[in-house]
C-alpha cells in the first residue's frame, strides 16, 4: 500500500517535469476536441465553409478558452461550489462579449461571415467543459497551457475541415484559386457537405491517428 | 401569409439543425431512439417558445431603451438558464406526469445552442413579439422533425454492419449528410 502511494507520487513527479509540453500536445491528437471528444459540433459544422472562416472561428474560440481558463483558475477559491456553473457561464459570456466586439471592430468581414456563431461561443461545450474539468482544479499557468492545447487542437481541426471543404467545394485554398473551380461540386460548401466531410475526416482520424 | 412563410421557412427551408447547424449536440446525442427524441423535441419546443417571449420583452423594454444591446449574450444565456430551472421547478409541482416525460431533457437544454441561437437570430431579424413567437416555435418544430427523422434512421442503422472506423459518430454524420441533402430539396420554396 505504502509502496504504491510512493510509486504514484514518483510517477506524478516524473510527469510534472514534462507535463507543460504534454499539456499543450494532448489537445491536438489524444484529446482532440473535435475528432476524439466530439465537442463543439455546431461551430465545427457551421463555420467551416472556407479555410479562413474555420481558422477565424478556431482562433476566436481559443482566445475565449485561454482567457476564461486563466480567470476561472484565478478565482476558483472564491466561487461557492453550488453556483459554480452559473459563475463560469458569466465569466465565459463576458470574454465572449469582449471577443465579439473586438472582431466586429477589427475583422468586420470575418465577423459577418461567422455571424451568430461568435456569440454562441458561450454555449460551446468545450469551454465550459475545460472550466469544469481542468481550470477549477489547477493553477493559472497550467490552465492557460491547457487552453492553448485544446484551443490549438480545435483550431487545427476547424482549419483542416475548412480547407477540405473549400478545395472540394469551390476549388481554392485560403481564398487562392486553384483554377479548378468549374469542376468542383458546390455541395461541399453547403450544409450536406459539412456533415459528409466531418464524417469522413473522423473516419480517417479513427483509422490512422487514434491509437 | 407572412406567418405561413415564416413557419415553412423555419421548419423546412432553413431547418435549424440541417441547414443552420444549431443544436447539433442533442441531435447526435439524444437521437438513438424515436421515443426519447420525441420527448427532447417537445421539451425544446416548450422552452424555445417561452424563452423567445421573455427574451423579446427583455430586449424591447430593458436592453434597447438603456442602449446596452452589447450585453445581449450575457443576459440571454442567464435568462435562458434561469428559465429552464424555473420550468423544471414549476413542472415538478404542477404537472408531475409532464415532468416525468420531459424531466431528464430539461437540464440538457441550457447547453443547447439552438435556444440561445434562435433568441439572438430573432432579435437580429427584428421580429415583433408575435412573429418572434411563431418563428421560434416553428424553428423548434423543425428541430423536432429533424431529430425524429434522424432517430428513425439511426434505429435502422443499429442493425447494420458498419466498418470499424465508421462506427458511432462518423456514420451518424454521414447519415445526417444524406438527410441534409434531402432537406435541400425544400430550398427556394419560400
Amino acid at each position: 500500500m505504502l509502496l504504491q502511494v510512493h510509486q504514484n507520487r514518483q510517477r506524478k513527479e516524473d510527469t510534472m517535469s514534462n507535463n507543460k509540453l504534454s499539456l499543450i500536445l494532448k489537445g491536438i491528437i489524444k484529446e482532440n476536441p473535435t475528432f476524439v471528444l466530439v465537442l463543439g459540433m455546431c461551430p465545427t459544422l457551421g463555420t467551416t465553409t472556407s479555410a479562413i472562416n474555420g481558422l477565424g472561428m478556431g482562433v476566436a474560440t481559443m482566445a475565449v478558452l485561454i482567457l476564461s481558463n486563466m480567470f476561472i483558475a484565478m478565482i476558483k477559491n472564491l466561487i461557492p461550489d453550488k453556483v459554480r456553473i452559473p459563475a463560469f457561464i458569466v465569466v465565459i459570456a463576458s470574454f465572449v462579449t469582449v471577443v465579439d466586439m473586438l472582431m466586429q471592430a477589427f475583422v468586420p468581414s470575418l465577423y459577418s461571415a461567422l455571424g451568430v456563431f461568435i456569440p454562441l461561443i458561450v454555449v460551446n461545450c468545450i469551454i465550459l467543459g475545460r472550466a469544469e474539468a481542468f481550470a477549477s482544479k489547477n493553477g493559472v499557468i497550467d490552465s492557460a497551457l491547457d487552453g492553448v492545447g485544446i484551443g490549438l487542437g480545435f483550431t487545427l481541426s476547424l482549419t483542416t475541415i475548412g480547407c477540405v471543404r473549400e478545395i472540394l467545394g469551390s476549388g481554392s485554398v485560403f481564398g487562392l484559386s486553384l483554377g479548378i473551380a468549374d469542376y468542383m461540386p458546390l455541395v461541399f460548401v453547403l450544409a450536406p457537405g459539412a456533415f459528409l466531410v466531418l464524417g469522413f475526416l473522423m473516419v480517417l482520424f479513427n483509422k490512422y491517428l487514434k491509437k | 401569409m407572412e406567418y405561413f412563410a415564416i413557419i415553412i421557412g423555419a421548419i423546412f427551408v432553413n431547418n435549424v439543425v440541417l441547414a443552420q447547424f444549431l443544436g447539433i449536440c442533442p441531435f447526435l446525442g439524444v437521437s438513438s431512439k424515436v421515443e426519447t427524441s420525441l420527448g427532447m423535441g417537445a421539451a425544446v419546443t416548450f422552452v424555445m417558445a417561452l424563452s423567445s417571449v421573455v427574451v423579446w420583452l427583455i430586449e424591447e423594454y430593458i436592453l434597447a431603451p438603456l442602449g446596452i444591446e452589447f450585453m445581449q449574450t450575457i443576459v440571454f444565456i442567464l435568462v435562458i438558464a434561469a428559465l429552464v430551472q424555473m420550468v423544471e421547478i414549476v413542472l415538478k409541482k404542477v404537472s408531475p406526469a409532464l415532468y416525468q416525460a420531459l424531466g431528464i431533457f430539461l437540464p440538457l437544454i441550457t447547453t443547447n445552442c439552438a435556444v440561445l441561437g434562435v433568441a439572438l437570430l430573432m432579435v437580429q431579424k427584428e421580429y415583433g413579439l408575435l412573429e418572434g413567437l411563431v418563428y421560434s416555435t416553428s424553428t423548434a418544430l423543425g428541430f423536432a422533425v429533424a431529430l425524429v427523422l434522424f432517430a428513425g434512421m439511426r434505429e435502422r442503422l443499429e442493425f447494420e454492419e458498419v466498418p470499424k472506423a465508421f462506427e458511432g459518430v462518423p456514420i451518424a454524420l454521414i447519415t445526417a449528410a444524406l438527410l441534409a441533402m434531402a432537406f435541400m430539396g425544400f430550398s427556394g420554396l419560400v
